[in-house]
């Protein structure tokens, strides 16, 4: 039995990606997901520490306008060495930024393939795929992939009017991990 | 009754990790390929190293040595891309090996059921007994990890 051939580039649909670094490791991003690219010194509106045990790679939350907006280390996210972060990705469709070392270039790709099967634990919700690009491969990281549900939850708890945060949260968001 | 184990020779695959030999069913090897440069990115999947571009595909790596021998293989002579079935699809893995490889015609006796997962079967050959590797207990995918997740939240939800 051989497998599907790897899909044909002939008319290939193309995506505009940025390139970016974390924690020193390339990957990609589509332009798309990417509603703004601002300074890690200046979020805008009001930005709050956050301390949630649990989950320490969401340190600040954003308030613009009437939506909440975690900013995800990226390199904690991902297990990588911490690097000094200098621009934040805010990404559309979703409630969270992610904390960059810097935007490499923006680029195209042709083909994304999907994330081999043997991969099977966190990373398959961490990236929509892996492209290759100048004979390099790059993974194509998820916009939604940041933060699962349960996380989101255990986040929006604290901030919910008139509502406590619940024993035992932290301890949910931990076995989450 | 049991039904007689019928045995026909087939080819197989050796190859060396480290001190040991093991085989693999030539059906399922695409080919033999000197080592490339490996790619790698963040994961938490502990068996494989990385990937690497081979034919316009981009193939797993996956160091076994870790779960054969104990020890991660620290050298490297090429990589045997082998298909590894995931219910109706196939997809290539690179595994890492030590040394030279060498295709046989014999016959295998099948495993038994004190045999690790890992093994299909056994082969003799040159005065040796070779474990004959079943690539998908070997090498790691979704749905093995979500089987072995559901096990283990059945023990735990035991009283």
């Amino acid at each position: 039995m051989r497998p599907a051939p790897p899909a044909k580039q002939g008319a290939a649909r193309t995506e505009q990606i940025i390139l970016f670094r974390v924690g020193g490791q390339l990957f990609a991003i589509s332009s798309a997901s990417v509603q703004e690219v601002r300074s890690a010194n200046s979020l805008g509106g009001s930005t709050a520490e956050l301390s949630q045990p649990g989950l320490r790679k969401v340190r600040h939350v954003v308030r613009r306008g009437g939506d909440t907006v975690y900013v995800i280390n990226g390199a904690m996210h991902f297990g990588l060495p911490a690097t000094p972060a200098t621009l934040v990705f805010v990404l559309r469709h979703t409630r969270t930024a992610l904390l960059i070392d810097g935007i490499e270039k923006m680029t195209t790709m042709t083909r994304l393939q999907a994330l081999p099967k043997a991969f099977c634990h966190e990373e398959r919700q961490w990236y929509r795929g892996l492209t290759t690009l100048d004979q390099s491969v790059v993974p194509v990281v998820e916009p939604e992939g940041f933060l699962t549900p349960e996380e989101m939850a255990l986040l929006d708890a604290p901030l919910l009017p008139d509502k406590a945060p619940e024993a035992g949260t932290n301890e949910e968001a931990e076995r989450a991990q | 009754m049991s039904l007689p184990v019928e045995s026909e020779a087939q080819s197989f695959v050796l190859l060396r990790l480290g001190e040991r030999r093991f085989a693999l069913a030539a059906r399922q090897i695409v080919e033999l390929v000197a080592p490339s440069r490996i790619f790698r990115f963040p994961h938490h999947t502990p068996e494989i190293e990385g990937v690497i571009l081979r034919r316009g595909r981009i193939v797993p790596v996956c160091d076994v040595g870790e779960r054969l021998l104990r020890q991660s293989l620290k050298s490297r002579r090429l990589y045997l891309i082998a298909l590894r079935r995931y219910g109706a699809q196939a997809e290539w893995v690179a595994l890492p090996v030590t040394g030279e490889c060498e295709l046989i015609t014999t016959e295998m006796s099948p495993a038994s059921a004190e045999d690790l997962p890992h093994v299909a079967g056994w082969l003799s050959h040159a005065g040796d007994v070779i474990e004959v590797l079943n690539l998908n207990a070997l090498t790691p995918g979704p749905s093995e990890m979500a089987a072995r997740a559901s096990t283990l939240a059945a023990q735990e939800a035991r009283p």
